[in-house]
Order: C-alpha cells, then structure tokens, then sequence
C-alpha cells in the first residue's frame, strides 16, 4: 500500500469536489441556501383574432436579451398552429400559421425574463444590436417634400442651439412633444408619431437614429403598455432616449421588444385582432434561476447535471443521492464509535422507510413488526423447518402483518399506519431471523442491544437524511459525494480506536 | 477532552484496537486465499493431520440434508460428541453431546435433546445458518475433548481452552478461557466466561477478568485460578508456532485443548482473534507486536520462534 498514492487519491477527489462546488456556487451562482428568491418577470401576450376559415399567419414580434436581462423558457401556444422563428434586421419575429383557422383563434406567446448577474453578462446570447449603420435602424421611410422642408427647417433651428448630440436629440424631443406644436413640428407630426418625426429628423443630420418599442420590467404587478423610446447613435454605439422625461437613458429596467416603426402584430386570414400584454413579477427559487441562466450560459455544463433529468427520475434522485450519507454516517457509527448492527447497511435501508413513516411511526411500526415477527419465528422454530424455507415463511407473515397494521390503523383513522407497508420487508426478514439467531446463542441482551443499536443508527441516519439542507446541498452539487467518497476512503485506513473501546479496555485503563 | 485522554492512554498501553488489528494485521499479514483454510474446519482439520499436529478426531461429516439420517449411524459407538459447523464462527452453533439415554441424548449443561432436535440442528447448520454470509454449510461430528484435570477444579461444564495469538510465527500473547455458568458452558468472553492471562515464557496463569472485573478465583468452583502452570507448556508454543508453517498467515489466534489422554489438541485457528486477550492480560499487545515485525519476522525455524517468544515475553 503505497501512502503517497493514498494520500494524493483522497487530495485529487477532494479537490476535484471542491473546485466543482466552487465553480457552480461563485460562477454559475449556485445559492447555498435553497430558499434564496430571486426575482423574475413573466411575460404573456394573449392574443385573439376572428378566424374567416381560412389560411391565417400571424406574426409578431419577440422580446429581446438585453444586458443585463435575458428572455428564457420561451413557449409559443397555439391549437393546430405551425411556429416558425426568424431574425428580421434587428428584431426577432416569431410567425404562427395554419390552414383553416374558423371562429376565434387565441395564441399565447410566454416568456420568462431573468437578470443575470454582473459576471454572467459576458456571454454571447445578448445579440449584440448591430452598430449603427443603415440597416439597423428598421424601416425608417424619408422624409419628402414638404415635410423634408420643414424638417430641415427644424434641424437648422435646433442645431444652432445645441453642442452636442444629446443636446440636439434633447431640444428636439423637447419640440416634437410640445402640447402645441409650432408649424414646421405640426406638419411633422400630422401623418406620424413624434418619435418616428424625430428619428427621421436626426437621419436628416447623418445620425442614426431609431425607434424601439418596449416593456418596463417594475417591481410592482401592473398593467403594462408598450412603451416607446429613442435609440440614437452615440460614439458608435446605441444609446437609449426616454421621451416622456426628456433625457438620456432610461430610469427603470426596460427591455425591448422591437425596432423600427413596424407594428406589432401583422395578420393574414384574421380579422378583429385583440392583444393583452402582461408582465407581472415574479419571486423563484434561486436555484432554479441559476440553473435557468446557467443553461443560457454554460449549457454543456448543465447537460450532465441532474436538473436535466425528468422531473419524475429527479424525484428518484432526490432519494437516491441521499443514500451515500446515511452510508457514511453509518461508517462513522461503525468504525469511529463502535455501534454494533445487524447487517452493514440495513439500518441505512429502515432510515429510507422512516422517510415516508416519519420517526416516531417508523419506530413504533418497525418494532411491532420485529416483536411479532420474532413471536412467529419462535413459534416456527418448533416445527423444525428448514432454513429457506422457514426464511420464506416468516417473510410471508411480514407481508400479512404489515397488511393488518395497514388495515387496522386505516379503520382506526391513523394515517401514518398506512405507510408501514414501504419498510422493506426482505429486510425486515433477514433482520428477524438474524435478531433470533443471536437471541438464541448470546441471549436476549446482547439481542436486545444490537437491536436497539440498529434501531438507533436507523434513526440518526434519518434525521440527517430528512435535514432539507442536505437533500438541497447534494442534490444541487453532487460533486460533494466526491468529498464525501475522499472521507469514506480516509476513514478505510483510520486504524486508531474506536470510541467504544474506551468503555471495553475500561478495565486497563483504571491500572494504576 | 477526556476521549482524547482516554485514547492517548490506551495507545501508551499499546493497546490494540478494532480498526488498527483489521487495517494492519488482519489486512496486512493475511493473505485472502489463505482464509478458507482456516474458515473451514474440515480442510484445518486435514491440514493439521497431513502436518502430524494432533487435533480432535473427526467421526463423520454431513453435507447434505439426506445424510442427517445417518446420524445414529455416526454416532453409534460414541456415547460423547461434538457437533460443529464447518464454517462457524465464535462458537455459535455447537452442540456438545455427553451420554445417551435410549434415543435422547444430554448435553453438556444435562438438558437433553431428542434425535429429532439434534438432527434440525444440522439441517440448519447445512443451510448456513452459522455461517458467513449464509452460504450451504457442512457439521462435523467430532472427539468430545476430555479436558486435562488441571482445569477440573476452575472450570464450569464446557470446555476450557487455551489462545494463543502468533505473529509471523512467533507466540506474542496467550490465554485460558474458562467456562462459567454466567457463560452457560461456552468459553466466550463477552458472555461471561473467565480469561486467564497467561505467562508466555512459562505457561503460568495470572491474574484472572471476568466481564470487566480482576478477579482471583472461579465465580462458580470458588477455587483459586493464578498461580497453574500448564504442563509441557513448551509444546504448545511450538503447536502454535507451526500453524504459521502450515496455513501461511502472519496473523492468527490458535485455540488448543488439553485432553486428559490425547494431550495438546487443536481445535481451531482464526485469522481473526478478537482482542479481549489483552483485557485478560492487562497488558496491550502491540509493544510486543512490533517487536515481532522489527525483529522476528524472518526467524529460520520453530525453534528458535518460540525461543524468541520466551526470551521476550516473560511477564
């Protein structure tokens, strides 16, 4: 045995658990307390339409991850509706379609906003708006004519009266957003809204410049209306423009939706087009956020972990990951204190069953069970039955038993008596038959004492398993079993006493 | 605070424990294959006859359910037996057998037994109820020991025996059990029987603990137990020292029995002693544990094994 490689064994696994674990909690923000909340926003537009029982397309637009917000679990609903998604320009356009649509259709489109935290933004899912050229300004139609006049007019004006861009985008939004309007800004306004006559004054001056409609995200559920504002090229970059509080940038959280002056919604084959849009705050586990960003993220990285799993196997998991710790306590109880039980793992097993007894009912049944168990195992002793199949016989009364318990304490209203039939009954078995064996060579003590010492381990090892901190800890990391399994290791070698050995060499101890 | 006090006190006593005798000794000196032959009785016991080490006489085996009928057959010209499972451990599952009184026979505590319960016993011992881990077993049915008449006077029904703990050959500890009625005839410590340290070099019993008390006499026969020194003490030693030789692990506990016509038996050898030994010796056994992994771990032969042991061990 060589010591050096023991040694680097058990430091490799520690480490490779650590960093895992460290990774996951400081990168991918794995909170380590599993009722951290962290704040997100459901996103839902509803939308209805009167079908003419024919082919109809509908397409809107989606929200967009902006930094630091991005748009996650996105679902598009609609009965019979083919879905189409598509990048336009700077927009996103989500299209439904089908061949006969007859009576009112309703479409939902959901989405789940999540902030990401400051490190994570770095990340490639935020399409990055296009700098400002052209093209990404959306569909901005010239000005012509008359209006090109004035609003060279309004540009030769406003632009001896300001210094800079800002200052020019601000006078401008400050004139095309008056009550009432001089005539230059009046005609400007006459067949379009102020934000797409700002827009298209500010090209007039060789500064893109572009309309973008949003959504507020507060911290308050509210009924909420697009919001529109201006994007104006700054030093080649977009820099937003609130037009209601004349200034630059946006006070509140906001995402945008789309750009351009194009409307929301484009139908065909529909009539009576109706939308709701809510966005309502929303409070969820931390770590189904993390976990949420971490696949927008790192998705590789979450592929193998067992979030990814079925809901139904994780349920299983959740059980499952469990059992490594009831198995190391056990080995603590064992060979660090000393206890003595029946069979290696079997009060590992019975702590299971506590689980859905809860202790003092798993107690109190297991017990029942073991006393009547061993009654019958006595009796059967006098027939002088062979062993597998007097093993077989007190199983089959187990089975019987535990359906009576069920049944009388059903009748007697006691809910708990139910779930004696999950302790495993094999087990319950091989327990009664060996608790006889050693009553019958050692006597009923040392019986009584491994049972009491099975007993108790079982009971220890469930009220660590039932802590929610560690079924959360090691179902969130399990790369702490890699830890655990470095201890488990250690502890083969551990060759010093056992704390029960002081009791058992007492006698030597008190020589003078 | 005190556990660690108490601890650093048993480790200054050298004593041995659990987890250090699996790790170390048990691990370390014994060699898995050569397990089975210790763990089963009829291959230790054909071992020992090929070496020419005395043991109990075997009258007959039982392997299979079919064969337990026979066993009045076996046990014709024998009004003593003992019936053993092959793979046992600790003393379960033995039955001694000492008379018969037309079809029932007495045990040794004077219950009897009818053929019936005797012949369920075996049946269960061939289903392994005994032994490790379940597995189909064989009985042995064997020599009742007629234990020397130097116990006669301090021991309890049963079979008083004395273990010898070897390490790479060499003797490093021994001691006499001696069956009490607390320990219903069996020569179990845990349950009562009497432990008697002996004096390696000389085969002289000291002082005397039963459960957790020093005592000087037998609960039950009030006769004085120090001071016996066991005859051709020298013998036994080397019977010990040569189950290194023929079972091939580094460390083992050897049980013998003195019979009153036959001399030294052995009766069986455990790869892994348990460590009360040293509660019956108030001493710890790893001072002399290392001395034997220093220094006598190549000695050339049995002779000067147990010359090692009796310059080094004498109390």
């Amino acid at each position: 045995m060589n010591r050096i490689h023991f040694y680097s064994l058990i430091f490799i696994l520690s480490l490779l658990g650590l960093s895992i674990f460290f990774y996951k909690v400081a990168v991918l923000g794995f909170p380590l307390n599993p009722e951290e909340q962290s704040e997100v926003w459901n996103v839902e537009t509803r939308i209805t339409f009167q079908g003419k029982g024919e082919t109809a397309k509908i397409s809107m637009f989606t929200p967009q991850s902006i930094r630091p917000y991005v748009v996650t679990t996105e679902s598009f609903v609609g009965q019979d509706y083919g879905v189409t998604e598509k990048t336009e320009g700077p927009n996103r356009l989500v299209t439904w379609s089908t061949r006969e649509a007859d009576g009112v259709q309703i479409l939902y489109y959901r989405g789940i906003i999540r902030q990401m935290k400051d490190w994570e933004t770095d990340i490639e899912e935020f399409i990055e708006s296009p700098p400002p050229s052209q093209e990404s300004q959306g569909k901005l139609p010239p000005l012509e004519g008359a209006f090109l006049q004035a609003g060279m007019a309004l540009l030769g004006e406003v632009k001896d009266q300001s210094a800079d861009t800002e200052s020019l985008v601000l006078s401008l939004i400050r004139r095309l957003t008056k009550e009432e309007p001089a005539p230059h800004e009046a005609l400007l306004l006459s067949q379009q809204p102020p934000e797409q006559a700002i827009a298209q004054v500010l090209t007039l001056n060789g500064t893109p410049a572009r309309v973008v409609h949003g959504i507020e995200l507060s911290r308050e559920a509210k009924t909420v209306t697009l919001k529109v504002w201006l994007e104006v090229s700054e030093q080649n970059t977009w820099v937003p423009f609130d037009l209601e509080l004349i200034q630059k940038g946006i006070p509140d959280p906001y995402l945008p939706w789309w750009r351009g002056d194009a409307p929301l919604f484009q139908i065909e084959g529909g009539t009576k087009l109706e939308f709701r849009l809510s966005v309502s705050p929303n409070q969820e586990k931390a770590i189904q956020a993390a976990v949420a960003r971490g696949m927008v993220m790192n998705p590789a990285w979450l592929k193998f972990s067992l979030f990814s799993l079925p809901v139904e196997t994780q349920v299983v998991y959740h059980i499952l990951i469990l059992i490594p710790v009831g198995a190391f306590l056990l080995v603590i109880l064992r060979n660090v204190v000393g206890l003595k039980t029946f069979g290696t793992f079997m009060p590992i097993l019975i702590a299971l069953a506590f689980r859905e007894t809860q202790l003092l009912w798993g107690l109190i049944l297991f017990s029942m069970l073991i006393g009547l168990g061993l009654a019958v195992r006595f009796y059967l002793d006098h027939l002088k039955l062979l062993l597998v199949p007097r093993l077989a016989a007190v199983l089959i009364v187990v089975v019987l038993m535990m359906g009576a318990l069920s049944v009388f304490s059903h009748h007697l209203g006691i809910v708990r008596g139910l779930s004696v039939a999950l302790f495993p009954m094999v087990i319950v078995t091989m327990t009664i038959e060996r608790m006889s064996i050693v009553w019958d060579e050692r006597g009923p003590v040392e019986a009584l004492q491994q049972a009491i010492g099975s007993l108790s381990v079982a009971a220890l090892t469930y009220l660590l398993m039932s802590l929610q901190i560690m079924d959360y800890l090691f179902f969130t990391f399990p790369e702490l079993l890699l830890i655990l399994l470095a201890f488990t290791i250690a502890l083969g070698r551990y060759t010093g006493y056992r704390l029960l050995e002081i009791r058992r060499f007492q006698r030597l101890l008190e020589q003078p | 605070m005190t556990i660690l006090k108490a601890y650093s006190q048993l480790s200054e006593l050298g004593i041995l424990g659990l987890n250090h005798r699996n790790a170390v000794y048990t691990l370390g000196f014994n060699e898995r294959r050569f397990y089975p032959l210790v763990d089963d009785k009829v291959r230790t016991k054909s071992l020992c006859s090929e070496a020419g080490v005395a043991v109990p006489a075997l009258y007959g085996t039982i392997e299979i359910e079919r064969q337990v009928r026979d066993l009045p057959h076996i046990v014709a010209e024998q009004t003593e037996f003992v019936i053993k499972p092959a793979h046992g451990s600790g003393g379960d599952g033995i039955i001694v057998i000492k008379g018969q009184v037309k079809d029932k026979y007495r045990k040794a505590n004077g219950v009897m037994i009818s053929l019936e319960d005797l012949q369920h016993h075996i049946s269960n011992v061939l289903s392994g109820m005994y032994s490790l881990g379940g597995a189909t077993d064989t009985a042995l049915i064997e020599y009742c020991v007629n234990f020397d008449p130097i116990f006669e006077s301090i021991s309890y029904q049963g079979v008083p025996d004395i273990r010898i703990i070897v390490c790479c050959g060499v003797p490093v500890m021994s001691m006499v059990r001696l069956p009490t009625r607390m320990s219903d005839g069996k020569a179990n410590l845990h349950q009562g029987a009497l432990g008697v340290g002996l004096d390696l070099a000389t085969g002289t019993t000291l002082t005397a603990v039963l459960l957790n008390d020093v005592v000087t006499e037998h609960p039950d026969t009030a006769n004085p137990v120090t001071g016996i020194k066991i005859p051709n003490w020298t013998d036994l030693l080397t019977l010990a020292s040569r189950c290194y030789d023929i079972f091939h692990l580094g460390y083992l506990g050897v049980d013998i029995v003195l019979d009153k016509e036959y001399g030294p038996l052995l009766l069986e050898v455990n790869a892994r002693p348990g460590l009360n030994i040293q509660i019956a010796n108030q001493a710890g056994l790893l001072p002399r544990l290392n001395l034997v992994t220093n220094r006598a771990c190549d000695l050339p032969d049995v002779h000067a094994r147990v010359a090692f042991a009796i310059e080094h061990f004498h109390t």
